[in-house]
């Protein structure tokens, strides 16, 4: 891995999505690196029992709703529950997944929002500037399930717009706010 | 700021059994990364191990919740397979505050080693657990190459602020750095 710059920080306070939008607030999200990489930290919701995920803007759809660029994807889980109940296991999760659908991409499964409840996880982006190719990426994301269950998510998958470069992304709970958390953005060259 | 090498712990044969990480885990970053690289265990089938602490290394106990599965193949092309392994995961009622098993069966052959990847996010905090996760590939004691990934969290909401790493038998030899990023 290069060395990674650090573009923007953005801490949730409340926030119902947190975005970051080339040229906007300082973000960089154009062809200066080959890839991005997201970090978030203590990611935690205001409702319990919701899913982490992100969806895009490509340049065709600037400032839309995040709700038009088609994503095929793979997410497997392995889940242990605290108590040791049930049978712990690594498996290819459907429900996670898309196929070339313009819903959000689930980066987690439902995350609890108890006292001490979050999730935390890395995501890279690989060449969102392309006009030529789509966009593949990848993330681990570890999570405080809502039924006190340890999950870790891997999801990979592309964006299937190869015609228009990708310069927004935006991340959100599926229901509620990011009540606490930060996500860093970096450019690695 | 963005990725920052702290430390680098270099284990010869014959020294210390652990290789731990004590100062520099505090709020300075969001993200803190240990690599390891050759790293060769004085004996052979022991476990590459590790743990938090949150008395700056007094002690190694803290609850985990974690999984862990893996992709393996043998040299020889005698198995190949991937599974979850229920015995090297822990849980707050099963072994929590065991050192949580990186790769199991290492080998101790002059060629033999294990490298890999260990992230750890917000260690500092106090009202979060602190999640973690890594991605290892290890040499086996039986000669296959085994691909290991563990996520979890410390479930405490008090700071972790000292990694150590240790087989479950012996010393070993290698090298593990700890970066910062953010």
């Amino acid at each position: 891995m290069g060395i990674p710059t650090l573009i923007k920080t953005l801490p949730a306070s409340g926030s119902t999505e947190l975005a970051f939008v080339d040229g906007a607030a300082s973000v960089t999200f154009d062809s200066t690196y080959d890839e991005y990489m997201f970090v978030f930290t203590d990611i935690h919701p205001e409702n319990d029992s919701v899913y982490f995920e992100f969806q895009v803007n490509s340049t065709n759809d600037a400032g839309g709703d995040y709700d038009t660029s088609l994503i095929t994807s793979t997410h497997v889980t392995a889940e242990h529950e605290e108590d040791n109940s049930g049978t712990p296991f690594v498996d290819v999760w459907t429900a996670g997944d898309l196929a070339q659908s313009a819903n959000d991409q689930r980066l987690t499964d439902t995350v609890g929002n108890g006292s001490d409840e979050s999730c935390a996880g890395i995501m890279h982006l690989f060449s969102p500037s392309s006009t030529t190719y789509i966009k593949h990426f990848y993330a681990r994301v570890q999570q405080y399930h809502a039924g006190n269950r340890s999950i870790c998510s891997h999801v990979a998958g592309y964006i299937n717009d190869a015609s228009y470069a990708i310069d927004e992304i935006q991340f959100k709970f599926s229901g509620g706010n990011i009540d606490d958390g930060v996500i860093q953005m970096y450019g690695i060259a | 700021m963005a990725m920052t090498l702290i430390t680098t712990n270099t284990d010869t044969p014959g020294s210390a059994t652990d290789s731990a990480f004590t100062s520099g885990i505090d709020n300075t970053y969001k993200l803190y990364i240990f690599k390891w690289y050759d790293v060769n265990p004085g004996t052979d089938d022991v476990n590459f191990t590790f743990n938090g602490s949150t008395d700056s290394g007094s002690s190694y106990n803290v609850t985990k919740a974690t999984t862990h599965w893996s992709a393996y193949h043998a040299e020889d092309d005698g198995y190949a397979g991937k599974g979850y392994g229920a015995s090297q995961d822990l849980s707050d009622s099963d072994d929590g505050t065991a050192f949580q098993p990186i790769t199991g069966g290492i080998a101790n052959d002059a060629d033999a080693s294990s490298a890999g990847e260990l992230f750890l996010f917000n260690p500092s905090n106090t009202t979060y657990v602190k999640h973690f996760y890594y991605t290892a590939n290890s040499y086996k004691n039986d000669s296959a190459s085994a691909n290991t990934f563990t996520g979890g969290y410390f479930n405490t909401t008090s700071a972790i602020d000292a990694i150590v790493f240790r087989f479950t038998s012996g010393d070993f030899t290698g090298t593990i750095k700890m970066y910062g990023v953010g």
